[in-house]
């Protein structure tokens, strides 16, 4: 499969604090990759280094490249709003907007300059069905957002991503606050969702890993310690930091 | 897109300077309409000069300088006792509930026009004045005891934030200590919050400085220099307000030039508390 | 020499008194005018014009010239002000020009309103030729609200949570719609405060709008006439002795605005502080 994200010789510090060092990583498109690590290793700031989040603290400095589709998303005069409706981010707090269910699903393609309203139903329609949220929200769509459960919260974080039509999807801990429902759920969606989509999952959750992923990426301390198949990972790990996390003796 | 976005952010930054704008442009204007007149009389002749009689060409505000010293000092010793009650017992021994209904209440004293405070020194003090301690009723007492109780809200305000900004570390390490409460606070809190007390002085002072419409209905206005608490006296903003809407040639320029001497006053103040807030901050 | 137990209780009582006064005198000062300024107002007093200098009649042209004044004050210093805030908080990180600007401002708001009247009265009144007029005051008082606005609307945007503006620039939006779609709407009630005050601080300002807006007792036809706010009406009233009840009057009137004024303001900020937390 080609690559769909490759992260070459990756840097970032936070004033002068490393907090990723020297990552290169390949993404292949249509795949699910979960990240994992314990706190602190970084995974958060990673992901938001893919479509340039990090940009908004001012002491973040970065170097190296990060090439979407061969192009150096770092490179100069690069349209950030553009990059980011490729480029879809769910965080790991559900954050709705406050306002109706609908306008927060519609919010990134109004902004984007669709104003005709039947193509808005019509996405909202398709974007709740695919985050399986549509049943249980299609008879209030326009009460508001910040009312649901967590759960439905960050379903309809999800659906609002996807209404983008973005490329990738990065999810920081979409499942970190929910029961365990909502995250079947939910894991549900994303393996419908990786057909269409490039996605990156960072889970604190190894068991996720293990049931959605791909491939999987070890991150400690700023590090990439490991990287391989999802089976490979969880079964032979090749280095023992990696045997350690996943078997629970540490983080 | 991008050049619509630079578009904004430039009229933004043109609307962040416009109080840099408005300043400067009030210190033309006022320099340059007050400027002439003082080279003219000689800086030391105006500030130092006791008489002020402009239709003989005499522009000496020695008098409003003192007037308005006398009657700022005033203030404070009025205002310093309640303030400081109001901001150390909200702060340090009332419950948040209390606090929160207290201080808003103390600062719509700030929202009473300054116009009503001067009618309540008219009406009220005068009598009170005239019955008890004798002499007219306006006097640098009755505006003191008016313009302290103007005051009273900034110099409240201002430190009950600095006192509440103090970290809780403080006040639970002196008490661990065995120190009551009113220990703590002299000897752990109030020095922690003084720059920012001090700042909320001066800016009060400058409030003091500056008022005008209550002072002028209170104070009696004479120009001469004052020698007790129960003379009357004129200040510079008074000057300024009861003689500008008949003032021409050199007599209105030594009404702007007064409005010098009063803009620097105000801005050596203003530095000077600004850079105790910084401190404040700081710290 | 007073144990410190003793001492203790001794300076919080006295501490007590003090802000017992405080609270005293504010009472004592609105009780006061409402007292004898209330048996004034009747529909009569609030919608005739005065007659002979204000001894009769009631301050239709003052309420009438007041709002104006404010409303010109308002929409022009509102603009510039939450622009600047905006500026202030969403467009620059530390910097020197920033620390200029928030200087200036402060000094600005410091700066007493006898020097406000003097400069518009030269810039406004002579220079622009406005005249005294509505106008001209409206402009000088805008200028000496500025930094109000700035300083409650900078409060009320930086107030709002970073994770809405990430979730909004996350979806592609740029700086200026993530502005307006999302900082602006939920700052809004802050930035309503801080003009709300910002009016009641126009309606009770006196010596600008005698230097600015002059005092002429008439209803205002144009923004270039003179106007006398009830502010002024009540100075005037008051000072040269022409009518105790009506300078009673305009002020219950004035103190009653006010007082409306800050406490819809305290309830909009307080439906701000609930709304985050
Ligand atoms: N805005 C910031 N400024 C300074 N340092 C930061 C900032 N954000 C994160 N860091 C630091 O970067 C490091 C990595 O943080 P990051 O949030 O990426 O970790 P994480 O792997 O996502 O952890 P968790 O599992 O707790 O979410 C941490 O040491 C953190 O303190
Ligand atoms: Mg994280």
């Amino acid at each position: 499969m080609e690559d769909k994200i490759v992260v070459k010789n990756l840097n970032l510090y936070f004033d002068t604090l490393a907090v990723l060092r020297s990552i290169n990583l390949n993404i292949k498109a249509n795949e699910i990759l979960s990240i994992i690590g314990p706190a602190n290793s970084g995974k958060t700031s990673f992901l938001r280094t893919l479509n340039r989040l990090n940009d908004l603290i001012p002491t973040a400095r970065i170097t190296g490249e990060v090439l979407l589709d061969g192009l150096d998303i770092y490179k100069k005069d690069l349209s950030l709003p553009w990059l980011r409706r490729k480029v879809g981010m769910v965080f790991a707090l559900p954050v709705p907007l406050p306002r109706s269910i609908f306008e927060n699903i519609v919010y990134g393609p109004r902004l984007n300059g669709v104003t005709n309203k039947l193509r808005l139903e019509e996405l909202t329609e398709k974007t709740l069905k695919a985050a399986f949220l549509w049943d249980e929200v299609k008879d209030r769509l326009h009460t508001s957002g910040t009312k649901l459960s967590g759960g439905q919260q960050q379903r309809l974080c999800i659906a609002r991503t996807l209404a983008l039509e973005p490329e990738v999807i990065l999810l920081d801990e979409p499942c970190s606050g929910l029961d365990p429902l909502s995250t079947s759920k939910i894991e549900e969606a994303l393996y419908e969702l990786k057909k269409q989509y490039t996605i990156v999952l960072v889970t604190n959750n190894t068991k996720q890993a293990a049931r959605v992923g791909d491939n999987v990426a070890f991150f400690l301390m700023g590090d990439l310690i490991e990287y391989g198949s999802t089976e490979q990972i969880f079964t032979v790990p090749s280095d023992k930091r990696t045997e350690d996390y996943i078997t629970g003796r540490f983080g | 897109m991008k050049s619509r976005e630079n578009l904004i952010q430039f009229g933004l930054l043109i609307t962040a300077l416009s109080t840099i704008v408005i300043h400067l442009l009030i210190a033309l204007f006022i320099f340059q309409e007050g400027l002439p007149i003082i080279l003219r009389v000689g800086i030391n002749e105006f500030v130092c000069g006791t008489h002020w009689s402009p239709q003989q060409g005499q522009f000496g505000i020695f008098p409003m300088i003192v007037g308005t010293a006398w009657i700022t000092a005033g203030a404070i010793l009025v205002s310093l006792p309640l303030s400081l009650s109001c901001a150390i017992y909200l702060s340090e021994f009332s419950t948040p509930k209390v606090r929160g209904t207290i201080k808003p209440i103390i600062e719509l004293l700030a929202g009473i026009p300054s116009v009503v405070y001067g009618f309540m020194g008219m009406v009220i003090l005068f009598p009170m004045i005239r019955n008890h301690l004798g002499g007219a009723g306006p006097s640098i007492l009755s505006a003191s005891i008016i313009l302290g109780i103007m005051i009273l809200p900034t110099i409240t305000s201002i430190a009950i934030d600095s006192l509440q900004a103090v970290p809780y570390s403080y006040r639970e390490g002196s008490l661990s200590l065995g120190a009551t409460r009113w220990q703590t606070i002299r000897m752990a809190i109030l020095p922690a919050a003084k720059s920012g007390i001090l700042s909320g002085i001066i800016l009060g002072i400058g409030r003091a400085v500056g008022e005008t419409m209550a002072v002028i209905m209170i104070s009696g206005n004479s120009v001469i220099i004052p020698n007790s608490l129960f003379d009357p006296a004129r200040t510079l903003t008074a000057n300024i307000a009861l003689e500008m809407n008949y003032a021409v040639g050199d007599h209105r320029q030594a009404l702007f030039a007064t409005g010098i001497v009063l803009f620097i006053t105000i801005m050596i103040l203003n530095i000077i508390a600004n850079v105790l807030s910084r401190r404040g901050v700081e710290k | 020499m007073l144990k410190p137990i003793l001492l203790e209780k001794l300076v919080k009582k006295i501490l007590f008194v003090g802000t017992a006064i405080t609270v005293f005198i504010l009472f004592f000062i609105i009780f006061y005018i409402l007292k004898n300024g209330l048996a004034v107002i009747d529909m009569e007093f609030l919608l005739s014009s005065p007659k002979d200098l204000g001894r009769a009649g009631g301050i239709f042209p003052c309420i009438v010239g007041t709002i104006v004044l404010s409303l010109i004050a308002i929409l022009i210093a509102t603009p510039l002000g939450v622009g600047a805030a905006i500026y202030l908080t969403e467009y620059t990180r530390k910097g020197r020009l920033i620390s200029i600007i928030r200087f200036f401002t402060e000094c600005l708001s410091g700066i007493p309103s006898i020097i406000f009247g003097l400069f518009g009265f030269v810039l406004f009144v002579v220079y622009l030729g406005f005249g005294w007029s509505i106008l001209s005051g409206g402009l000088t008082t805008a200028f000496m609200l500025l930094p109000t606005i700035i300083r409650t609307s900078e409060e009320a945007i930086k107030a709002v949570p970073d994770y809405y503006r990430e979730v909004s620039l996350s979806l592609g939006g740029t700086k200026w719609q993530t502005i307006v779609k999302v900082v602006l709407p939920s700052a809004l009630p802050g930035i309503a405060t801080g003009i709300i005050l910002g009016i009641a601080r126009s309606i009770e300002e006196t010596a600008v709008v005698i230097f600015t807006a002059g005092s002429v007792l008439h209803l205002p036809t144009s923004l270039f006439d003179s106007c006398r706010t009830m502010s002024v009406h009540f100075y005037i009233l008051a000072r040269e002795g022409i009518s105790m009840e009506n300078a009673y009057g305009t002020a219950a009137v004035l103190i009653i605005t006010i007082l409306l004024i800050n406490m819809f303001a305290y309830w909009l900020m307080h439906r701000l502080i609930a709304k985050y937390s």
